[in-house]
């Protein structure tokens, strides 16, 4: 019985979707998943992240990231009252290991987690020379690896560091919001493996997520507005020492 | 992680764009500023600086074959370049580039070569034997009309493609302006001026390139430079070089006058990393010293000699002043951390595929095409009068 | 007429033109992906492909499916949203058996041509035996002081300590049951 639920819950889909992708000349999205249905962002707690280095570890392994390259990474702020356009700011190996022990002094710390914000008007995706990189109908910024040519000048344009080139494929590379587990109804992996809840898949189509409440309820922010991307990934309690 | 000061953003501590990059504008403004001083004498009748006419023609075509090819070496997957033509952006300005860069090459540069030497290509064809007959057979198309009427023909239409190569000269090199100054991540590129000064900058290297190699082909050939030629063309290159450094001084001015939340960063790199290249040797040796030089031959009376010792030294000077600004907006535009907090270094390698050596081949390319060219197609007037002699 | 005549040369070279123009519309057509514009200037297929790419966290659903026990106990605790994989690590292969290979280019032919049977989702990953690919049980003394070492830089109400005052060098299980870690909840063994 049990064995039979995991099947229909896991395995079927995923695997005869696989094997679909592999036959097939043009590959479909997952059956029950309609792009047109859902506008895909995220909601990120500064208040709640605790530097733990989780989401970048489960990044890394999810997407086959490489080595010193980063889809996801967490920032350490130590900013004193007096010059806060001058924070100090560490991202050891982005954030993967772990923090060092923070000692309590007059200045205020928290911990960014930082990602692709899967901007609605992505300066990214503008510059492409050739269509290889797009705002998919559900607001997921992708990169089609067989189409890039590597020029790299979207890597220049994105205003958050959130791209770099693949070393091995010679690709440009960057969050896919985990593209193969949100069109499956699962979450993406820095949120499953998220121990507090500061990161959120949220999907503002959606009339039932909690997003909207929270949008309408709460000061969020999003990164250097000022760029005008339409950034997607939201902060709750965002300071302006920020970038 | 070496070189790293202050905090970059973890992805951004390689640089993506390396030395080929700095090439690129390097050698397309050199190809926008030679096809200028041709226009000279065909659209604006300085004929002064007929001797060089077509010699900037060549040059122009020369770097032109050569320009993509540092583009091609630094893609991840060159083979997929075509795509560029196939499914172009449309808002993204590298796209266009290819678009430009081939209505440029095809339309203009030799079309206009080609009606150019028409006469001499079909004389050429009727006088030699073997392979270079077979050469020059394709060239001539099949036609071989150098009737009076036909060269009539071929000068006013070549008038017009010149007039068409100017606006195209611009679009070409303020296009490679607008691929840096259209980046708003980037506040040492994103500015309007941008296309405006590398157009400018592209017609004081293109011009002191076609001077420097006119009088030193010209040395080479055992020939008398022609020195009212190399006056004209150092005149238009000191009053060029006068706009150029303005544009670039208005463009710093006011950067430093608005300091804008990256100016503290920017400015910390113009004075620690930056300065050796883009203070002493942009602004101090490349732009100031060529300007008083050429400022001092448009003053004071100076012997033949002087002058043309002057016009090198200017002319070198200038081409390594260029050089250095490609470099500093290229490089020095991906040494500061997008977070304005941190900074990161620039290794070039030796021999790796985007090394020293691949850009001092590509960078000395040109120079042996344009040789092939000059063969193939001499520019010099006194062969083409009697070319019936063969070559 | 003659004009014409004159000009030949020149329509010689718009002729190239054309013919350039022309063999460059055929070799687009069969170069660009079929789905290329497909929603918009990119290739449409390219989703899908993306989407196909193997997950490797199966995702909190998928282990209480089975560990409902677990699950359970963990509901009414403190680490109620800590997810499984959060501290177990990435356990899609639990859960779906070990990645298989990649069919091959040949077997690939064979089914497209007809004369194979695409295999069995069910065979292609072996999931009738989720002891293929066991987890390995966490170390509690890594694992714990990751989140819970005491730092200024955590949220003030985050529970932290300093784990070599806090426990004397005993392992945190001693204390703390990690599904359930509230010591009056009955964590102490």
């Amino acid at each position: 019985m049990n064995i039979s639920r995991r099947q229909m819950l896991v395995l079927l889909p995923a695997a005869a979707v696989a094997w679909k992708f592999v036959l097939a000349e043009t590959p479909e999205q997952s059956p029950n998943y309609k792009m047109t249905e859902h506008w895909w962002g995220m909601l990120i707690d500064i208040s709640k992240c605790i530097g733990c280095g989780n989401c970048v570890r489960a990044c890394r392994t999810e997407n086959d990231v490489p080595e010193g390259f980063y889809r996801t990474w967490v920032e350490r702020y130590h900013v004193s009252d007096e010059n806060m356009t001058e924070p100090e700011v560490i991202s050891p190996a982005g954030g993967e290991n772990g923090f060092p022990v923070a000692a309590e002094d007059s200045k205020k710390y928290f911990f960014v987690p930082k990602m692709c914000n899967h901007c609605a008007d992505s300066p990214c995706t503008q510059v492409c020379p050739v269509g290889a990189t797009f705002v998919a109908p559900d607001g997921v910024v992708l990169v089609d690896p067989k189409y890039c040519l590597g020029c790299a000048y979207c890597v220049q344009a994105c205003p958050y560091g959130c791209r770099y080139i693949h070393p091995k494929k010679e690709v440009a590379d960057k969050c896919t919001l985990c593209y193969h587990r949100i069109t499956q109804g699962l979450t993406t992996a820095c949120c499953e493996v998220c121990p507090t809840g500061a990161r959120q898949l949220v999907d503002l189509k959606d009339p039932k997520d909690p997003i909207h409440e929270f949008l309408k309820t709460h000061a969020v922010q999003v990164l250097k507005p000022q760029m005008a991307t339409g950034a997607k990934a939201f902060y709750n309690g965002l300071d302006g020492s920020v970038r | 992680m070496n070189g790293v000061e202050g905090f970059m953003y973890p992805n951004e501590i390689g640089l993506q764009w390396s030395v080929l990059i700095v090439l690129y504008p390097f050698i397309t403004g050199l190809v926008a500023g030679a096809f200028i001083l041709a226009s000279l004498e065909r659209v604006f009748n300085v004929t002064a600086v007929k001797p060089t006419y077509r010699l900037a023609l060549l040059t122009a075509l020369a770097f032109l074959l050569v320009a993509p090819l540092p583009l091609q070496l630094h893609l991840g997957h060159p083979e997929r370049s075509p795509e560029m033509y196939f499914t172009p952006h449309s808002t993204s300005a590298m796209a266009m580039f290819g678009y430009v860069y081939l209505w440029y090459l095809m339309a203009v540069l030799v079309l206009e070569i080609w009606l150019d030497y028409r006469r001499d290509i079909v004389l050429m064809y009727q006088n030699s034997k073997g392979l270079l007959r077979m050469v020059y057979g394709i060239m001539t198309l099949g036609s071989t009309n150098i009737s009076e009427r036909s060269l009539a023909i071929d000068e006013r239409v070549g008038w017009i493609v010149t007039l068409i190569g100017i606006p195209s000269a611009f679009l070409l090199h303020g296009y490679v302006g607008f691929i840096f100054g259209s980046i708003k991540a980037n506040p040492w590129w994103s500015s309007p001026l941008m296309p405006v000064v590398f157009i400018f900058s592209a017609m004081v290297s293109g011009i002191a390139g076609v001077m420097l190699l006119y009088m030193a082909i010209t040395k080479l050939r055992k020939h008398k430079i022609d020195v009212r030629c190399v006056d004209t063309i150092a005149m238009y290159l000191f009053y060029i070089f006068i706009i150029d450094f303005s544009l670039e001084m208005l463009d710093l001015i006011h950067r430093i006058y608005e300091a804008d939340e990256s100016f503290r960063s920017l400015n910390f790199l113009v004075h620690t990393q930056l300065f050796i290249p883009h203070i002493v040797i942009q602004i101090m040796l490349g732009t100031l010293t060529p300007i008083i030089l050429l400022g001092i031959t448009q003053v004071v009376k100076l012997p033949e000699i002087a002058r043309k010792r002057i016009y090198s030294v200017a002319g070198c000077l200038t081409l390594m002043g260029i050089f250095a600004m490609r470099w500093n907006v290229v490089i020095g535009g991906q040494l500061f951390s997008k977070s304005f907090l941190g900074f990161t270094t620039y290794k070039i390698g030796l021999v790796s595929k985007e090394g020293l050596l691949v850009a001092i081949f590509l960078t000395l390319l040109p120079l042996f095409f344009l040789w092939v060219l000059v063969k193939l197609l001499p520019p010099w007037g006194e062969n083409t009068t009697h070319a019936t002699a063969g070559d | 007429m003659s004009g014409l005549k004159d000009a030949g040369h020149l329509f010689r070279f718009a002729g190239l033109f054309v013919l350039a123009f022309l063999i460059f519309l055929v070799v687009r057509h069969y170069i660009v992906p079929k789905s290329f514009g497909q929603y918009g200037h990119y290739r449409g297929a390219a989703m899908g492909e993306i989407a196909a790419h193997p997950a490797k966290f199966a995702g909190h659903d998928a282990c209480e499916t089975c560990h409902s026990d677990i699950a359970d106990k963990k509901k009414t605790g403190k680490h109620a949203h800590v997810n499984c994989e959060a501290c177990h690590g990435a356990l899609y292969q639990h859960v779906a058996g070990p990645e298989q290979p990649k069919p091959g280019l040949y077997q690939r032919f064979l089914v497209m041509v007809g004369k194979a049977i695409p295999p069995d989702p069910a065979v292609l990953r072996h999931a009738d035996d989720p002891s293929t690919v066991v987890p390995v049980k966490p170390d509690t003394a890594t694992l714990c002081v990751r989140c819970h070492t005491a730092s200024a830089a955590k949220p003030k109400g985050f529970p932290q300590v300093n784990p070599a005052e806090h426990s004397n060098g005993m392992p945190c299980e001693t204390c703390h049951q990690p599904h359930n870690p509230a010591i009056d909840a009955g964590g102490a063994k």
